[in-house]
Parts: C-alpha cells; structure tokens; sequence
C-alpha cells in the first residue's frame, strides 16, 4: 500500500484494469502484441488469455517473493518469473491449437517483456500482498483480453466479413483489405481510443460547455 | 457596447482574397472537368461525383459540430475534397466506396488535424490512399469512355449494395463500349505500358479515349481550368512547372539511357493523374510549402517520386503516393529554405566542450 493512496475496496481493485486503468484504451501499454496478433478475434481472444494467465501465474509469485527479493536485483527476478509462465503458455497453445500457435508466433515469446505484465509486476505486486494482487492482476488481464478482443472483432468483421469464423454478411461481402494489414491495426485502435477519451471527457464535464464567440 | 479601437500589428494593407473567395474559384475551375467527366462517362460519373460531395459536406458538419466548431461548410473547402476525390476514382466506382472514401477524407485528412489550414496532407487523396488500400479491385476496374448508353443506364457496379462485392462487370463492357472499338482490356495505358509495353498515342490520350479515373483524360482542359488559377493567382504556377517539368526530364533521362523499355516524356505527362494531380492536388495552399525555394523543391521531388514509382514500383499509377509524400516533407522543407534575412551572416557554429 503506498501511504497517501486511498484504500481501494476489493471490487473497486478488480475493476481498476477492466475500466479505469484498461492497460489497452486507457494506459495504451503493449501496444506490439495488440496490433500484431488482433486481425481475427480468435487470436486477439487467445492472445489476451495467454497475457492472463502469464499475469496471473508471475503476479502470485513476485507478490508471495515481495519480502524475499534484494532491491537490485528485482527485475532481473520478475523476468525470469515471467520467462518461466511464458514457457509454460508457449507448450500449452503449441498443445491446444497449432493454427493458433503459427499464427500468434513470436508474440507469444514476447510475452516475456510486455509491459503490462512487467509494469503490474514492478508497480502492484511488489507491494501488495498476494490476494489484492491477484484480483488487480485479474481486471488488469481481462481489460488487456477485453482491449485485444474489440480491436479484432472489427478488424475480423470489416476485414473478412467473419466473427470468429462465421461469415456474418454471405459470401458476397466485400473485405476490406486494409483492415486485415498494419495500418487497420492503428486505424482500429485509434478509433476506440477515440471512443474511450470522448466517453471519459463526457464524463469529467457533464455541464455542456458553453459556446465561446470570438473577439477578433 | 461602447465602439472597439482596432488594434493589430502589420501588414496594415489587406488584399481582398478570402479563403471563400479562393475556394469557390478552385470550384470554378473544377466544375468544367468534372462536366467532362460526365459527358464522357455518363451517370455513374454524375452520380459518383454528387455522392463524393454530398458525404465530404456531410462529414465536413459533423465535425464541425462534434468539435464545436462553427460550420466551415460556406468556405467551399469540402466541396473541393469532394469533388477532387470523385475525379480520381474511376468512373464505375460502387456509390457506397465513394461514400467511403469522401468520409474517410475529411475524417483521417482533414478533421483529425483540426480542419482547414492544419491538414497536413491533402484530403482527397488521403481518402483514396484508404479505399486503393481497402478495395484494391474496385479501384482498378475500368469502363471504356464514351460508351454509347452512358446517359441512359449505369454501370452495374455504381449500384452496388453496401459492403458487398461489386459485380464482375467485363461482359457488361465489352457490350457497352463504343462500336468504333474492336475491343477493351479495362487496362489503363500506364497498365497496359508496364505489363503488355503497349504505347498509348498522345492522340488517344487527347481524345480520351482511354480508360482512366473520371476526372483525368481531359488533359487540355485541366491545363486550362488550371491556367486559370494560376493567372488569378490562386495557385503558385511554380508547383505544375516543377512537377511535369521534373517528371519529364526524369523521362527523358531513362528514355535516353534505355529507349526501347522506357516511354517518351509525352506519355508519361499525359498518362494517369499527373496533370490532375500537379494542377490542383499537390497545388493545395495549406499541403505545399511557401518559399520559392521550397515550391522548386516540392514539385520536383513529386515529380521524380512519380515515374519512379511507375518505373520501378509494383503500382502502375504513382502520382497519389508521390504528392501525399510530398505532403509529409513540406514543412520540412519549409524549414531548411528558409530565406536569408537580409544583413544575416552565417553564424560560426560554436563547438561544445566535452565533459
């Protein structure tokens, strides 16, 4: 707990990632896996769970290590707490779905340095015991699974016409090409980032401005 | 209210131009174009040039109001957007992609960067960069000119539902070309150079028959509407010169180094959206830069960007990529032509000591 901090309640905790602190719409962190692998929905939605469930295995851990782990060499440590769960998720998809594994490829590994993972690791887990950092770990991870699945459900839907496979508009729906390359992915992910600021800024200034005539 | 004193820095002699003033003259001078377009391409161009302009103005007010601006529709700017973006699109366009691309223009060209004067890039043709990068096929499907029901029926693709796939309309040209053709490719001359090494004629291009964006062929006219701006001074005259002047000495240079695989300078200058594109596309007042300098600079990167691309680029068209990239350098451009004040010496760079 860092003194000056108000006490959050354990729901206001979990929600901190899924709303208020969304590592995707809000915080904007691990960009490269979320604009890499969300051209489909089915790998957002894998992507985001194998975040979760590095964040969560590495957050028990370095939380549980907290009292243990020298100062200097802590990242070091969360590092290779992290390497170790990503290990484990690389087999584990490799095990469930080949396609999934091949189309993710490297950004699995890359897992080991994303900075949502990190970042929990370093601000929250080093200092909060291990039940209050794993329910922070948690909203944070589903708001990480929630940011990857909405940007490519509309990059699968704009760009193939499918959801999860499913062809939502009959085969004669125009894909929109530029959706399924990069720039989709910033196309998309500046859009909802749009969305997140002007629902935000809403809600700062319920009182509509009033509108301002010019003194020239 | 008690009377206000003006008071403001110089200049003190103000000009009668306006930016409503300019842009309507631009309109001015578009609208005999697009008129060729028509005639040439019958109610798909009609309808395609109408939907561009009426979702650019559209668009154009629903950022005004979502930013809380005041309406910038009367300054004309949108309508330019509008109709500049339906004359590089070709004429059987699906009506729902130019809907599209006139959204796309103001939204990601012009809205994003706070409206007219910030854009950096020129509106139109960022929202073609997006729909050539969307729909690729669509946008390199031609219709022969002149056919002669042109003013009686579309083309089947124009009435394309949203988001579907327009339908596959090669049957439909070769039935609806012109008798006097034997026959039709749908292949743009600068396509059928690069692929087949087929030359155009200089005669086809001035008769416009060949198959194009709606607004290209008519290369006199542009040159012309074009003349007008320039004499009005509209337009920095500079720019065009620049542009179709590097573009062809560029030519020149390859024909001379190679003349059996390379055009002639004619061809390259009349093929595609050069002329469109130097006259009032990489014209655009607040996408080029301002110094003379910097203009000569300008024009001539976009012209040698142009054939470069065309030569050795996967694309057969080069003309967007190469003015939107001169977009990108203006100010840069800007910044190192800036001109010597005048008794200004050159300051003795001062090396910093290493600690």
């Amino acid at each position: 707990m860092i003194p000056g901090q108000k006490q959050l309640s354990n729901l206001e905790e979990l929600l901190e990632g899924i709303w208020k602190q969304n590592p995707v719409f809000v915080m904007v962190l691990g960009m490269c896996p979320v604009l890499a692998v969300s051209v489909s929905a089915v790998n957002a939605l894998s992507m985001g769970l194998a975040t979760l469930f590095v964040l969560l295995g590495s957050t028990l851990l370095v939380s549980l290590l907290r009292n243990v782990v020298p100062r200097e060499v802590r990242i070091a440590t969360y590092i290779l707490i992290i390497a170790t769960f990503v290990t484990v998720v690389d087999y584990l998809i490799q095990a469930i779905s080949l396609a999934v594994y091949d189309a993710l490829g490297a950004f699995i590994q890359l897992i080991v340095v994303n900075c949502v993972i990190l970042g929990r690791a370093e601000a929250h887990a080093s200092k909060n015991p291990p039940g209050r950092a794993l329910l922070n770990a948690l909203g944070m991870g589903v708001g990480f699974a929630i940011g990857l699945f909405a940007i490519g459900a509309v990059r699968e839907i704009l760009g193939a016409g499918k959801l999860f496979g499913f062809a939502l508009f009959g085969p004669d729906f125009q894909p929109w090409v530029i959706m399924v390359l990069p720039p989709g992915g910033f196309f998309v992910l500046g859009a909802w980032l749009l969305l997140f600021n002007w629902l935000n800024s809403r809600k700062a200034a319920p009182v509509k401005p009033v509108e301002g005539h010019a003194h020239v | 209210m008690t009377a206000r004193i003006e008071l403001r820095t110089s200049p003190h002699v103000v000009k009668g131009t306006s930016v409503e003033h300019i842009m309507f003259n631009v309109v001015l001078a578009l609208l005999p174009i697009a008129a060729f377009s028509v005639w040439q391409y019958g109610l798909s161009a009609l309808a395609l040039i109408v939907t561009t302009t009426l979702t650019c103005l559209a668009s154009e007010r629903l950022f005004n109001r979502l930013s809380g601006q005041q309406s910038t529709l009367s300054d004309w700017s949108a309508t330019i957007t509008g109709l500049l973006l339906a004359l590089t699109l070709p004429p059987a366009f699906p009506l729902w992609m130019g809907a599209i691309a006139g959204f796309m223009a103001i939204a990601l060209g012009k809205a994003l960067f706070g409206g007219i004067g910030f854009n950096v890039m020129n509106p139109a043709l960022v929202g073609r960069a997006f729909v050539q990068a969307a729909f690729p096929v669509a946008i390199t499907t031609w219709v022969p000119a002149f056919a002669p029901r042109r003013f009686t029926e579309f083309v089947p693709t124009t009435f394309t539902a949203p988001l579907m796939t327009p339908p596959d309309i090669s049957a439909w040209a070769l039935n609806a070309k012109p008798a006097a053709l034997d026959g039709f490719t749908g292949a743009t001359p600068l396509a059928r150079w690069k692929f087949d090494n087929v030359l155009a004629t200089p005669h086809d291009f001035l008769s416009g028959a060949v198959t194009a964006s709606a607004g290209e062929t008519s290369a006199i006219l542009i040159l012309v509407c074009g003349a007008y701006l320039a004499i009005r001074k509209f337009m920095d005259w500079r720019i065009p010169v620049a542009i179709l002047g590097s573009a062809a000495l560029t030519a020149l240079l390859f024909q001379l180094i190679d003349p059996a695989r390379y055009p002639d300078p004619l061809f390259v200058l009349l093929s595609g959206g050069m002329i469109l594109g130097a006259m009032f596309m990489a014209s655009d007042m607040a996408t080029s830069p301002v110094t003379p300098k910097g203009v000569w600079i300008y024009g001539a990167l976009i012209g040698v960007v142009t054939v470069m691309i065309r030569y050795f680029g996967g694309l057969t068209e080069g003309v967007m990529y190469a003015i939107l990239l001169g977009n990108a350098l203006a100010p840069l451009i800007d910044q190192v032509t800036q001109p010597k004040v005048f008794g200004e010496v050159k300051r003795a760079r001062v090396k910093e000591k290493q600690t």
